[in-house]
């Protein structure tokens, strides 16, 4: 039985892709401890390898040699898989990312690979209804605990997240007007290119509103400061996660740090020209999309040290009756502009 | 085996078993989950079918927003599980009831036969690609021209439905 070599490729494309998005999620607790400490004048992790880089994998460690705690009355069955949605839900955002132009690994294949897990023609679409299913992780976490405080905390969360789903799609549906393509990979084709020669022709700056939509419900969507109520255990005992200890705790923090991955992978390929950038050759270009994911990453972690915490009717009112009508206003506005030019 | 064949018997067990599942369980919260469960696999059915826009609506609208409905409702009132022979909702029914829902199921039976026996047999055999559904902008162009007068009535009917929601919910102060 021979094995078809493109097949192979791509399954070894996939194992890279999950694997990096794990290592990310490590990564970003470091420079999460390490940007912390900083802002608040202290050094941060520095025993467990260089500069502490090993500390995520040490917490991974002692997570795993934790108790596995689940109250009395809790729904077993729900209790243990609603961290496995979430964290699957996470993970399958990123499979229709595109990261890079193409690669037949130096000659070893017949026809290139594309560097994504796949290319969907309706890809905005599904990264948004993938992040829809993300809610029954947290809903059914607070459900299945049997705890007032998970049942409240799961509530808020999944509150927070649907109105702000909102103001996100209103932002990708008026880049998709722009591009009139659901698939990232023509999105981000067709920003390359640039206006006299200086200015890159990125969504970003034709959509600066729609940008900023888009990175607040992100934030939002993700659960993060400054929308971050499950991290608020001093006045709301935690959030949907209360219950949880050992290992399925952290796969919850994994799905949080792989959905801000997911987040700013996708706000790189809608507004800031996914993998183009000059001086690298077509093979590198990858590089210029981690350049930028990072560069937004490193935002959402300066964001947290830096601004206190919304009230939850503070954070209600500022989606419903600022972000929505703002999405709402940009998206004609955008309509009317595609119209008029054509 | 084709690999296309073998998803569809997959998704088709899937979709099949999780509806049973549905009604044939007593806990309120696995209704829902399965319920999710089968929309999932229904989504898989529509890629099977070279329309993924439809499985993605499928799953935006179904399995995210109403589902997350039905969630929240269940979750709130706090269903409990509906034990055997006691008066749960078959209970308030009574035998009329049930006897009414079986004229009904019944009713339904034949119009589905019907409605197959008046396409033919000859409807299934056509060929996918001349009537393929997967272009997004061919949707939204016949939604918008050919279709524009039922899209936009069924816009109002749902605006009307939800200001209707709302007056009921709304308490005098």
């Amino acid at each position: 039985m021979s094995v078809d070599p493109q097949i192979v490729a791509q399954l070894g494309l996939i194992f890279v892709i999950f694997n990096m998005l794990v290592l990310s999620a490590a990564f970003m607790v470091w420079m999460e401890r390490k940007v912390c400490a900083y802002i608040q004048d202290r050094v941060g992790p520095n025993r467990v390898g260089f500069e502490g880089v090993l500390q995520p994998f040490a917490d991974v460690i002692k997570l795993m040699f934790k108790e596995q705690l689940r109250p009395k009355a809790a729904d077993a069955l729900l209790f243990a898989i609603a961290p496995v949605i979430s964290a699957c839900a996470a993970f399958a955002a990123f499979s229709v990312v595109p990261f890079g132009t193409s690669t037949t690994l130096f000659g070893l294949l017949d026809e290139p690979v594309p560097l994504q897990v796949t290319d969907v023609n309706v890809a905005v679409l599904v990264i948004f209804a993938i992040a829809s299913m993300g809610v029954y992780g947290i809903v059914l976490a607070g459900w299945s605990s049997n705890s007032k405080y998970s049942l409240l905390g799961a509530l808020r969360s999944a509150a927070q997240m649907i109105s702000y789903e909102l103001s996100y799609g209103l932002a990708l549906a008026a880049v998709i007007m722009l591009a009139g393509s659901l698939s990232l990979r023509e999105i981000v084709m067709n920003q390359s290119g640039s206006w006299w020669g200086v200015i890159p022709k990125w969504y970003i700056f034709l959509q600066p509103i729609g940008f900023l939509v888009y990175m607040i419900a992100g934030v939002a969507e993700t659960n993060r400061a400054p929308f971050d109520f499950p991290e608020a255990e001093q006045e709301l005992v935690a959030g949907y996660h209360t219950e949880y200890s050992s290992m399925s705790f952290a796969l919850f923090f994994l799905a949080e740090y792989v959905n801000m991955v997911t987040v700013a992978a996708v706000a790189t390929s809608l507004y800031l020209g996914g993998w183009l950038g000059p001086f690298l050759p077509d093979w590198l270009a990858w590089v210029w999309f981690l350049v930028k994911v990072f560069l937004i990453l490193f935002f959402y972690v300066w964001m947290r040290w830096t601004l206190p915490r919304y009230r939850y009717d503070q954070l209600m009112e500022f989606g419903w009756k600022w972000l929505l009508p703002v999405g709402v206003l940009n998206l004609l506005a955008t309509a009317a502009l595609v119209l008029w030019i054509g | 085996m084709d690999v296309n064949a073998l998803a569809f018997y997959v998704f088709a067990a899937i979709t099949i078993l999780a509806s049973l599942g549905v009604v044939g369980q007593r806990n309120p919260m696995y209704s829902v989950m399965l319920l999710i469960t089968s929309f999932g696999a229904l989504a898989g059915l529509y890629v099977l079918l070279d329309a993924p826009f439809t499985a993605v609506t499928q799953i935006i609208i179904y399995a995210g927003a109403i589902m997350v409905l039905f969630l929240f409702v269940v979750m709130l009132l706090n269903v409990p599980r509906e034990e055997p022979g006691l008066p749960g909702v078959l209970g308030a029914l009574g035998t009329r009831g049930m006897q009414i829902g079986a004229v009904l199921s019944l009713v339904l039976g034949i119009e589905i036969v019907w409605a197959l026996s008046r396409v033919g047999l000859g409807w299934f055999g056509q060929d996918a690609a001349a009537t393929s559904v997967s272009s997004v902008t061919l949707i939204g162009k016949s939604l918008f021209t050919r279709h524009a007068f039922a899209f936009e009535a069924t816009s109002i009917l749902i605006l009307v439905a939800m200001v209707g929601a709302v007056v009921i919910a709304r308490r005098e102060r």
